[in-house]
């Protein structure tokens, strides 16, 4: 096996022998880069002079006799999270070449635990889309279908860890974002409940739903990278004080009686025959390993999308507004007045698809048009939430495909905004509500991943990683590669 | 809810986004699409549920007002990235007439 292929925790203990150092492992991934990333495309931007800065000092600080659980192990970050020195560009013309003055709180984090950036993933411009296909730059493919999506918004950094260009990868979810390409993509992605990571240094988007997370080899994995970056961030007021629990004395508890629901409406007409068999089969598993399975109704999820799809472009319309082409990105200077000025560098600056979303998000805030659907959708934003708390009562997690079906053909659907944000049909919910999900392989249909998406509580990521965790210990769809 | 093309105009407008006769036909005709789908959330019955606008339960969450020394070349980085500098101010054009 080669040092690029290992998880973390192989990784890990391999580093804690002395067996292998972080150069190495840290070349180990670029050389996949270099060998494979003109065909996959997950990278923007290979920092390659300073990661190998980074993989040395992580590699001294362990000969100081420092452990950690992730010193020294190399890892590649969706680019709308800010790096210091590092362009970060969301995948956008207005921020083509954005050198942020800082880090994000989670760089950050995982700097002090000397993980090593390799390089910035790829992303539909802004994170607005599933596909990657709104990228400025190139369209990622999927590793396991060079013809076909990685799905998104975090498609190259779900490719990226497919292809084992890195050990794990950040993401950032804000109604599947993170889910949506892993599943796509036969790897897991954990997006943790709302306020359980710092979103200072992500570029804004849907900040009432907006969470970063791993994206990784296996359900463990996530455990270790959650606990470095999750915990109250005094410069984003809406981190959660709480307890960060030990993950790992979680994750190998017994499931036996406890209970997993499976919510009607997420296997209802519109759901893949084989997708369907997939999951299916998973669920079987689960009767084996000694969970209860419970079936479960959560009538407006139906509703999910249309409600998202008005808080989410009336967010980016307010959030979007700092990109005036005056402080920084994309600028024209050609116009006659400010107003010009701002007007041009706009419109001339960002992509389709994020000036759809503004002309939403701005007609749906605007006087007349407020109360019919903004007030509507936070309305029925909270029936969601209760629904699912309400479930919390009942049963411990929720499992459900992560989408109706596997990843679909580059451009197929690229001119149909609508169809596009159908894609997150099962993954909205868990976003309005702000619980902890994560989408993991769960078999294969057509040769191509199959994501099963586990829904918890909020907080209850320790829950999702225990049921994802017996999976794995028990099947080895989590371990298939593609062939490249 | 269809847009016409001075909809669109005077949406862009608001966004302050300058589109071409090409992007004000085909946003019209996508927006539409859109919003007749988020119009089924009108068969939801919201009497008497309250609006949210976000999950955490935290309410005001106070931090001292303390002004923190900004590091110099983060500073000095920050301004770098506007288009136009004159004695270390961003450069804009005239607001008042």
């Amino acid at each position: 096996m080669k040092l690029n292929q290992l998880t973390i925790k192989q990784a890990q203990e391999k580093l804690e022998k002395k067996e292998i150092s972080s150069v190495e492992l840290t070349e180990a991934c670029f050389e996949r880069i270099k060998e494979i990333d003109d065909k996959v495309k997950a990278c923007i931007t290979v920092c390659e002079k300073e990661a190998m800065e980074w993989a040395r000092k992580a590699d001294r600080r362990r000969e100081s006799g420092e452990q950690g659980e992730l010193l020294g192990i190399p890892y590649i970050a969706k680019d709308n999270i800010l790096t210091k020195g590092i362009k970060t560009t969301d995948a956008s013309k207005i921020l083509e070449n954005y050198i942020a003055p800082y880090d994000a709180t989670i760089i950050r984090r995982l700097k002090k635990a000397g993980a090593v950036l390799l390089a910035k993933a790829n992303l539909d411009e802004f994170a607005h889309g599933a596909s990657t296909e709104n990228s400025v730059f190139d369209t990622s493919h999927n590793p396991w279908d060079f013809e076909r999506v990685p799905g998104g918004s975090s498609g190259g950094s779900a490719a990226a860890v497919a292809a084992d260009m890195c050990l794990f990868a950040l993401g950032t979810d804000t109604g599947g974002s993170i889910r949506h390409p892993a599943g796509f993509c036969g790897v897991n992605g954990l997006k943790p409940s709302y306020g359980r990571s710092s979103r200072f240094g992500l570029i804004a988007m849907t900040s009432s739903t907006d969470v970063p997370g791993p994206i990784t080899k296996t359900a463990e994995d996530a455990s270790s990278v959650l606990k470095t970056i999750a915990g109250k961030d005094k410069h984003d007021a809406t981190t959660l004080d709480a307890v960060i629990p030990n993950y790992q004395k979680e994750i190998n508890k017994d499931i036996k009686g406890l209970k997993i629901g499976l919510p009607q409406e997420y296997f209802d007409e519109g759901l893949n025959d084989d997708v369907k068999k997939v999951i299916d089969q998973a669920i079987v598993k689960y009767k084996d390993f000694g969970a209860e399975i419970v079936d479960i109704s959560l009538p407006h999820t139906k509703y999910g999308v249309a409600a998202y799809y008005i808080i989410t472009p009336s967010e980016i319309s307010s959030n979007l507004a700092r990109f005036d082409g005056i402080r920084f990105g994309y600028t024209n200077l050609d116009g006659k007045t400010l107003e010009e000025i701002y007007k041009k560098s706009r419109g001339e600056g960002f992509g389709p698809e994020v000036k759809r979303r503004i002309m939403l998000g701005t007609y749906t805030l605007s006087a007349g048009y407020f109360d019919a659907y903004y007030l509507q959708a936070q309305k029925v934003r909270t029936i969601i939430k209760e629904e699912m708390d309400q479930a919390f009562a009942k049963v411990d997690v929720l499992l459900t495909p992560t989408s109706p079906h596997i990843a679909f053909k580059i451009g197929e659907q690229s001119d149909n905004p609508l169809s596009m944000y159908l894609e997150d049909v099962f993954m909205v919910g868990a976003s309005l509500a702000g619980l902890s999900a994560i989408s993991i392989p769960a078999g294969f249909s057509r040769n191509m991943p199959v994501g099963m998406h586990l829904i918890g509580p909020r907080l209850g990521e320790g829950k999702i990683f225990q049921v994802a965790n017996i999976f794995q210990q028990n099947t080895d769809f989590h371990l298939k590669k593609p062939e490249l | 809810m269809k847009l016409e093309k001075k909809d669109i105009e005077h949406i862009a407008n608001l966004a302050r986004l300058e589109l071409s006769e090409a992007e004000l036909k085909k946003y019209g005709g996508q927006l539409s699409d859109v919003l007749s789908y988020v119009d089924q959330l009108q068969e939801v019955n919201t009497d008497d549920v309250e609006p949210t606008a976000q999950v955490t339960g935290l309410e005001n969450v106070w931090q001292e007002d303390k002004i923190e020394i900004w590091d110099d070349a983060e500073r000095k980085n920050t301004l770098k990235q506007a288009p136009k500098i004159e004695k270390n101010q961003i450069k804009v054009k005239r607001v008042l007439k």
